[in-house]
């Protein structure tokens, strides 16, 4: 929207997907993402309950590349950019983010198939490598993550 | 009104460790008896949320957002401070407690920031724990860096996206929360009053924005995270959504606000590019560790800034200020921009920018070194003007971007409502008079996860609640009266939109309220407000139905409540005839330009209580002593 010509046609449009029902006008329902959330995107652990921070050294390559998944707000962009309205780069950043973390591996399994399935559940699709999300993602996302959450829900389903 | 801190007594370093043992508690299996609403889910909100819900409390989370995700906490960039001492550089729980009271100008209460110091390191323990990808050395420990003019690396930061992080790490935790069924979430969810029963804050009357239905809950206290009110000034660096209403509907139930005058601005913002720019964007303030502010010698200069020579140029910091130059203190630096553009020095289209020119230190460092320092800022200054800064200088400008006043709470966070607490922004606890570089977060956090659910839980097992009915005259009451305000403004239909209200209220309150304040112009602005008031209830045009999603009806409501916290701003600036921290008297100043106290008159927080709109709220006064911290005058020569 930023570069255009006067009396170019802009188009705009809600985003388009089943698992996003429109309110009104532009305005789009996400909380299916948010159920994804609510379904295993964290570690569980209770307020208080946890050690002293620098307890838990974690390698700065792994603390980057976590950064980088973390970067995710969750806008949507990526299904709306996938023609099979695929969440799979937001779910794959969340995934990432903790499956790095020496933290968050303790639960990765149940985490990736809890949120898959929920995924799934919220009539997402799959990934079929188009990249439309990781073109769209305003923060920069890479199909990396997205390599990635297959490699963990594959490693959750056969161990 | 009587204002009782409930300060604990004892030493200062004593005080929150005894008060958490004298506290009542609520035996683990009668916590789900106990009905919890939290309005707001923000930093504050979500971590007290996911920590009063783990304890076993039935928590009923709002937020006129469709995701917790959404809450500005999202926009903070540069950190949050903890003296975990890492750096070993001479930090301290001790350290951080000075520098805050300091900081704040000795206008915010020594118990509540020592507390604040002392949990600190606990909050950076409790995100690590839960996946916040911190940055870090290369050992794997946890990096620091110093920010805000602080002389110790004490602050945590995960690259520039702090908020963002910390926001979603108190988001899993809520959404851990949602899952297991202690919480319920309820989004696009806007507050719009207060229920009291017998004295107590007992419910909220809500309208469902998608639908447009009031709905009414009903609980044993009511929590308000809600966020600040900067966006009174219509510009800001706040989100759009960003508004008082909560906390104003709640000081007109009783509760009083304090220190509303003790408000931040940011001198290196993004100008406004036009008349109907809505919001600015914030630079960190890092910028100017490089950067040479400057404007040309004459006005109305036509010339590209590329093309002004040296001569013409005016880098009127490093003249009027030879020591500090570029980096004097936010206030000092915002004051003189306004004043050059004041005087018709200002640059770009709206005369409303000066220079931060890079010129010189690419000359120097090179391109490489400045890239690396700055490179995301560059972007975003790229992408939001579609200028490149590394080939002209950028234009900035100061914005309003927080507000330390907020509602009256007592050391445990309850306001002068029993019942109703009030955490993060929302409240006026920690900051004084003026807030210290990354300790937003570290207030919000600190409130929700360590404050509220030892205070809140010590206020339910030690009071007796009757039982209350949605059709009990209270709520009623409250959910007609909203009912009737919706329906009245629905029929007003006169000719100018909300949004021209908000922009007319903004100008008046940033050129008689902003940054530098005198007495005339605060009249002026007390004669002007009442005036937009009252022809906005006489000629407001809202479109749209009442039934159904509105924006302009949800900005109407907003923009009301405004139209009314303008005037008591105002009022609270006028009355303090002092200048400290962010509110910055002219008449009272030293004769290098800098804010001069009056401890002798204005050592206390003033806690405004409503009295009617448009009639004068009664002024409580909380007297602040320092026993610790000895107030004395900051000087930058």
């Amino acid at each position: 929207m930023r570069v255009f010509h006067d009396s170019d046609t802009i188009v705009a449009e809600p985003w388009r997907t089943k698992a996003f029902p429109i309110l009104k006008d532009l305005i789009v329902d996400r909380t299916s993402l948010d159920r994804i959330m609510a379904a295993g995107g964290y570690i569980s652990a209770k307020t208080g309950g946890v050690p002293e921070a620098n307890s838990i050294p974690v390698p700065k390559h792994d603390a980057e590349e976590s950064m980088d998944a973390a970067a995710c707000i969750g806008c949507g962009a990526c299904v709306a950019a996938c023609p099979n309205s695929s969440a799979m780069l937001f779910v794959a950043a969340k995934v990432s983010q903790f499956a790095l973390l020496p933290q968050g591996k303790i639960e990765r399994k149940e985490r990736v198939l809890r949120m898959v399935e929920q995924m799934d559940k919220e009539g997402f699709g799959n990934c079929s490598n188009n990249y439309a999300c990781e073109a769209e993602c305003p923060k920069k996302i890479t199909v990396t993550h997205i390599a990635r959450l297959n490699r963990e829900f594959i490693r959750a389903e056969l161990t | 009104m009587t204002l009782d801190s409930k300060i604990p007594s004892g030493p200062i370093e004593k005080k929150w460790d005894s008060h958490r043992f004298n506290m009542k508690l609520v035996n683990p299996s009668n916590r789900r008896k106990y009905t919890v609403i939290m309005v707001g889910t923000g930093l504050a909100g979500a971590s007290a949320a996911a920590s009063l819900g783990e304890l076993g409390y039935n928590v009923l989370a709002f937020s006129y957002h469709e995701s917790p995700r959404r809450a500005h906490s999202i926009a903070a960039q540069g950190g949050i401070n903890a003296p975990k001492n890492y750096s070993n550089d001479g930090d301290s729980i001790w350290r951080l407690f000075y520098d805050t009271v300091k900081g704040g100008d000795y206008r915010a209460r020594e118990a509540n920031v020592y507390r604040l110091a002392q949990v600190s390191g606990n909050i950076i323990d409790q995100c690590v724990a839960q996946g916040v990808p911190f940055a870090r050395d290369y050992a794997g420990y946890l990096d620091n860096r110093s920010f805000g003019g602080a002389q110790v690396s004490r602050t945590f930061y995960a690259r520039g996206q702090t908020g963002q992080q910390l926001l979603l790490g108190a988001y899993s935790a809520l959404s851990r929360q949602i899952n297991a069924g202690t919480v319920k979430f309820f989004p696009r969810r806007e507050m719009l009053d207060l229920v009291i029963v017998d004295g107590q804050a007992r419910g909220i009357i809500c309208r469902d924005l998608v639908t447009g239905k009031i709905e009414t809950y009903a609980a044993n206290a009511v929590v308000l995270a809600t966020g600040g009110y900067a966006n009174t000034f219509y510009l800001s660096t706040m989100a759009k959504a960003s508004n008082a209403t909560a906390i104003w509907r709640a000081y007109k139930k009783g509760a009083a606000f304090a220190n509303p005058c003790f408000t931040q601005i940011h001198p290196t913002c993004i100008p406004q590019g036009g008349p109907y720019q809505s919001k600015l964007t914030l630079m960190s303030e890092s910028l100017r560790n490089d950067g040479r502010i400057w404007v040309p010698k004459k006005k109305g200069e036509t010339r590209k800034p590329q093309d002004i020579p040296e001569e013409d140029r005016d880098y009127y910091l490093e003249r009027l200020y030879p020591s500090f130059g570029n980096l004097v203190p936010r206030d000092v630096a915002s004051r003189r921009a306004k004043e050059m553009c004041d005087k018709g020095f200002g640059v770009g289209a709206t005369g409303l920018a000066v220079y931060l020119d890079f010129a010189d230190p690419i000359k120097r460092l090179g391109k490489h070194v400045i890239e690396e320092r700055y490179g995301n800022l560059f972007d975003m200054y790229h992408e939001i003007t579609a200028e490149d800064p590394y080939k002209s200088p950028m234009r900035i400008y100061p914005a309003v971007h927080y507000a330390m006043g907020g509602l009256w709470v007592d050391y445990n966070l309850m306001s002068t409502i029993p019942g109703l607490f009030v955490a993060g922004e929302a409240n006026f606890s920690d900051h004084g008079a003026n807030r210290l570089g990354a300790s937003a977060l570290m207030q919000g956090l600190a409130d929700g996860y360590f404050i509220l659910p030892y205070t809140l839980g010590d206020y339910l097992a030690s009071t007796k609640f009757a039982p209350v009915k949605m059709d009990d005259a209270p709520f009623k009451e409250a959910q007609s009266g909203i009912e009737d305000m919706i329906k009245t403004l629905m029929s007003i239909n006169g000719k100018k939109t909300v949004e021209e209200f908000h922009r007319e209220l903004g100008k008046v309150m940033w050129e008689c309220v902003g940054m530098g304040r005198n007495k005339a112009r605060l009249q002026k602005a007390l004669q002007e407000i009442p005036k937009i008031r009252d022809e906005f209830w006489n000629n407001v045009k809202i479109v749209g139905a009442a039934n159904d999603l509105n924006a302009e009806l949800e900005r109407a409501g907003r923009v009301a409540d405004f139209l009314e916290l303008g005037e008591l701003l105002s009022l609270d600036a006028l009355h303090r005839e002092e200048s400290c921290g962010g509110h910055f008297r002219e008449e009272y100043q030293t004769e290098e330009g800098e804010a001069l106290r009056n401890d002798k008159k204005f050592a206390y927080v003033a806690a405004w209580e409503f009295a009617g709109v448009g009639k004068k709220p009664i002024l409580n006064k909380e007297p602040l002593e320092f026993e610790y911290v000895k107030p004395s005058q900051r000087s930058y020569k």
